[in-house]
């Protein structure tokens, strides 16, 4: 479950963002949309616990992530969020498994291989478990990221952009596919996007426009 | 996937850069530690082998020439001493001094060196007997442990010598088998590079230009114990003259002269220093000398009053020694400073590309940190990144150096007469380790603290 209050930013020098309030309970999907420079991506990671909002809170699971101290809210970050970007970034010197392994291992877990295994199935992914990521297509990647985002079974799962280079079917085939993982894992599911296309899937819907008054 | 496996995977993912920090701290480290290493095992050898000696005394020359021929025995001797000159050092009953050791050289065979002395020698440098016996008569020969190794000699080896210090086959003598009976322990001094037999097998062999001479074969038909040398031939057993010629009949003239046992059994077996004092006129290479007491007044002067007043000359080993090391040292403090600049170039290196990888990784450790990873373990990390290639580095560079010893030990050994250890460790390799740990920390903290502040959220934005 996720829930945030009043939460706003400002850059230095830049416009500042008044964001309307966001509840998403567990097993939901809430789809914020919003043209470029409203500032998505600034929510989405004031949402994933990577920026600290100048004011409001946000709480996961009735935590208030930006209460907690840096190590804990990294250990929290790393525990109870998943995030899909946009890019999909992996540990180049690892292979698909290592770097699921790595990203339980950062969040303080222990590596879990038949879990892994089972996921990489799910994802249509076992053939390239010891693939080295660069040399995966661009849809191995992204289901390669959707399977990191969900390793460690989080209360929130993150997408910034995830359907923006995908054609019509992809893009249905990711959302299903996050939707299921979502379902399957009792997370709520947050997709940030300027993807009109979504609009279709999902009810649940915010929009951000740009420059709201302070 | 714990740290120390990450830094490694990420440190083998390019190979290339791998490499040139690897090749840079190999030849930094294994040049240091190459220079360590000799220098440690030559400065070993040199103070071993000053064996409490104080004083050479030779022939005029150079002194640090001396010292080496005599105490090293890696440089051509001054030249000859009389014994009528030598007399006064060789007395037991020198106020002064505590032992005196003669030397007499000129031959080798396959370029180790045969020493005529008495046995001296052997308590001098505190070596003891292995199998066998030391030598007493002529032509008798008790190997050092190093030289009957390499030679393969074994009690009853025979061989002739050669003239020089070269293995030289025409300047063999054709007279004069040397028989080895003993070989002595070990010791890690100079003693165990040569052959040691009685001064009078020296001047025999030397003194031998007669090819009926019989200096070798104990003919049991000729009744004739005195192998001398020259023409004469002394067959009166009975008058115990010396002044037969140039040579003289040192043997028992009241043993039996019966030659059937082994090399001139019953003659020729005195060794003692009074009976080599007899011999005027006869020449021995050197005197290593000990004092009774280093410090004392008489003793500190004793060497000028040598060098000034006779025809002899006087050489201290620690300070000719010392003056080696100062000479020495401006070649090898060069040499050092340029394994130290590569060193600091290969920290350089490793701070480059880390830094260059800093770069290339700054969303894979952004990543990392959204992945709930601490700064503490990016910091960590490139930490581990920098030691890692440093200790990688330390272990080639110890085995490029070492295996370059070990392909120089023999040739250096040959030289400097001396048996080089190259995969002996000295306690500067710690110190190395430390030093080459302290290069990659400080290559890889600067790095490590931009990895510790890495800002994900701006590296994120950016895509």
């Amino acid at each position: 479950m996720l829930k945030t209050s009043e939460i706003s930013h400002s850059y230095k020098g830049s416009q500042s963002f008044n964001f309307p309030d966001i509840y998403c309970p567990a097993r939901e999907t809430l789809l914020i949309l919003g043209q470029s420079g409203v500032g998505k991506t600034t929510l989405l990671h004031i949402l994933g616990g990577i920026l600290p909002p100048k004011k409001g809170s946000v709480s996961i699971n009735d935590t208030s992530i930006y209460d907690l101290p840096g190590n804990k809210r990294d250990k929290f970050r790393g525990k109870q969020i998943g995030i899909v970007f946009q890019k999909p970034y992996f540990v180049q010197s690892l292979n698909a498994t290592e770097n699921l392994m790595l990203a339980q291992k950062m969040a303080g877990l222990t590596p879990d291989k038949s879990w892994i295994k089972e996921l990489l199935d799910n994802l249509r992914l076992s053939h390239r478990a010891a693939s080295m990521t660069f040399t995966m297509s661009q849809g191995e990647q992204q289901r390669l990221s959707i399977a990191r985002a969900v390793i460690n079974k989080p209360s929130l799962i993150l997408a910034d952009e995830p359907s923006s280079a995908l054609d019509d079917i992809n893009c249905k085939q990711l959302i299903e596919l996050l939707d299921k993982q979502a379902l399957e894992l009792n997370a709520s599911l947050v997709i940030v996007t300027h993807d009109n296309r979504l609009k279709q899937y999902h009810s649940n819907q915010i929009e951000l426009n740009a420059y709201e008054p302070d | 996937m714990n740290l120390i496996k990450l830094a490694w995977k990420n440190i083998i993912h390019n190979p290339l850069s791998l490499l040139l920090n690897l090749v840079l701290l190999t030849l930094g480290i294994g040049l240091i530690n190459f220079i360590l290493s000799v220098n440690h095992q030559l400065k070993d050898k040199f103070d071993k082998n000053l064996a409490e000696i104080d004083l050479v005394i030779g022939a005029k020359g150079s002194p640090l020439q001396l010292i080496l021929s005599s105490m090293y025995h890696i440089d051509a001797p001054t030249g000859n001493i009389s014994i009528a000159e030598a007399k006064p050092f060789l007395r037991e009953s020198h106020p002064l001094i505590k032992a005196s050791v003669p030397l007499s050289m000129g031959d080798s065979y396959k370029a180790h060196r045969i020493i005529g002395s008495d046995h001296s020698i052997v308590q001098l440098y505190n070596a003891e007997i292995s199998r066998g016996k030391l030598w007493n008569n002529v032509y008798e020969v008790t190997a050092g442990a190093e030289v009957a190794r390499k030679l393969n000699l074994t009690l009853g080896t025979e061989f002739t010598s050669s003239h020089g210090f070269n293995d030289d086959e025409d300047l063999e003598h054709e007279h004069g088998v040397f028989e080895v009976v003993g070989i002595l322990k070990p010791t890690g001094s100079v003693i165990d590079q040569l052959l040691l037999c009685s001064t009078e097998s020296v001047w025999d062999v030397h003194d031998h230009h007669d090819s009926d001479d019989h200096s070798n074969d104990s003919n049991p038909e000729v009744d004739d114990h005195d192998h001398d040398h020259g023409e004469h031939h002394d067959h009166d057993d009975h008058k115990h003259d010396h002044d037969h010629g140039e040579h003289h009949d040192h043997d028992d003239h009241k043993h039996d002269h019966d030659h059937n046992h082994s090399v001139q059994q019953d003659h020729r077996n005195d060794i003692s220093r009074a009976h080599l004092l007899e011999h005027e006129d006869k020449d021995i290479t050197s005197i290593l000398i000990q004092y009774k007491n280093r410090t004392n007044f008489q003793a500190l002067s004793m060497p000028r009053n040598i060098n000034e007043n006779t025809d002899l000359q006087a050489a201290s080993p620690a300070y000719e020694i010392n003056r080696l090391y100062d000479m020495m040292g401006t070649g090898t403090k060069a040499l050092q400073l340029i394994a130290y600049l590569i060193a600091i170039v290969s920290a350089i290196s490793i701070f480059v590309s880390l830094l260059n990888s800093l770069k290339q990784r700054k969303y894979e450790l952004s990543l990392m940190r959204v992945l709930g990873g601490k700064p503490t373990s990016l910091f960590g990390l490139i930490l581990l990144e920098g030691l890692i290639l440093a200790i990688l580095g330390f272990v080639c560079g110890m085995l490029a150096s070492h295996l370059a010893f070990s392909g120089l030990a023999q040739s250096l050994g040959d030289k400097y007469n001396y048996n080089f250890q190259a995969w002996l460790f000295h306690g500067k390799e710690s110190l190395l380790v430390l030093g080459t740990v302290s290069l990659g920390i400080i290559a890889a903290i600067i790095p490590a603290l931009m990895a510790y502040r890495t800002n994900i959220h701006r590296n994120l934005s950016e895509a």
